[in-house]
């Protein structure tokens, strides 16, 4: 693994240590008013690896909930990821601690960078993958555990920080496009998030819009597959 | 709730629970991973994925104030203009983060 890689990584990764640190932060601090060691919150991070999930995880923690209930909550609120899975199959070429590495620390953003960035080089994939999921990783670890030490004693104001998220979704979203090259993908997601933001709870609109496109796409591919040649409409 | 015992084992359910919703398209698609189904999901999924990420990260925004949606499109509206212009993913960003990081803090102090 050379020192060339590890820079490249760590400029792809870059936007994700703006949002990952103050949202790790943010989750130490919830955390922290638990009345828990700080330790537990760097735990968390560490082997959870989840945002929504350890912001759930601290109101279920309040209410003492039952380990069955934070097994299906979990289980129903990290339903996305299933999806996730399915565009990096045959992108994960390797095997044993590597590739449970990958899978482990597939969140949304290591998702999105991981799809939607290029190696330098081919022969170095893996590397690459695995150095970007162990960036973000420690992103996210260092975040949580300053929160939760510093608690409520932090004064640094960094509100709006946490914009890089959306914004390397959208430069992101760009990327795909200079890719894909064909802009019903990208209109037909926007309705979907639109009608599914109208019809069920915001908090549900992650999972139900996601389920809502691959019916879409899965249609949409049985309906121009007789006419595969012809010329691509714009919209 | 000094319970460490209980945290212990919530933090092992929580961390298995959520390596299994990640783990299982691997364990349960792989012998069928070049249906051609599959490659033309894994084609079309990231750019929608992209989109919904994108709107999920804006799905509280009501327009009721300027940094409850205003400040937030001329934000994305900067990263898209000069993405475009320069393709530089981190220039786009930070300038993007930066000014809506400006617009929040200056326009309603104490927010």
């Amino acid at each position: 693994m050379n020192r060339a890689l590890l820079l490249t990584a760590f400029k792809t990764t870059f936007p994700v240590l703006f949002g990952y640190i103050p949202m790790g932060m943010a989750f130490g601090i919830l955390f922290n008013e638990l009345g828990f060691h700080w330790i537990y919150a760097t735990l968390m991070a560490t082997v959870i690896y989840a945002g929504a999930g350890q912001f759930m995880a601290v109101g279920l923690l309040a209410n003492h909930a039952g380990l069955i209930e934070v097994a299906i909550t979990t289980l129903l609120l990290n339903s996305r990821h299933l999806f996730y899975g399915i565009s990096l199959i045959n992108k994960f070429k390797t095997r044993w601690w590597r590739k449970f590495y990958l899978i482990f620390g597939l969140t949304d953003e290591t998702y999105s960078l991981l799809t939607g960035t290029r190696p330098p080089e081919e022969t170095q994939k893996t590397d690459f993958y695995l150095l970007i999921t162990a960036l973000n990783h420690s992103y996210w670890v260092i975040g949580s555990t300053l929160g939760a030490l510093l608690g409520a004693n932090l004064s640094v104001d960094t509100a709006g920080l946490e914009f890089t998220l959306p914004a390397l979704f959208m430069v992101l979203a760009i990327e795909q496009y200079k890719s894909v090259r064909e802009s019903r993908p990208f209109v037909m997601a926007a309705g979907v998030a639109f009608l599914s933001i109208w019809l069920f709870s915001r908090d549900n609109m992650l999972l139900m819009s996601i389920l809502l496109s691959i019916v879409i796409l899965l249609l949409f591919r049985r309906a121009k597959r007789p006419n595969m040649r012809l010329k691509k409409g714009s919209l | 709730m000094q319970d460490t015992h209980y945290l212990l084992l919530f933090i092992t359910v929580m961390a298995t629970a959520t390596f299994v919703t990640r783990a299982l398209p691997f364990i349960l698609l792989y012998k069928i991973s070049d249906h051609p189904m599959l490659l033309y999901l894994g084609r079309y999924l990231p750019p929608v994925m992209m989109v919904l990420l994108l709107c999920y990260c804006f799905r509280d925004l009501r327009f009721s104030a300027f940094t409850d949606g205003p400040a937030e499109l001329l934000a994305l509206a900067l990263v898209v203009r000069l993405h475009l212009w320069r393709g530089n993913a981190l220039l786009s960003i930070m300038a993007g983060t930066g000014l809506y990081m400006f617009l929040c803090q200056s326009s309603l102090p104490g927010l």
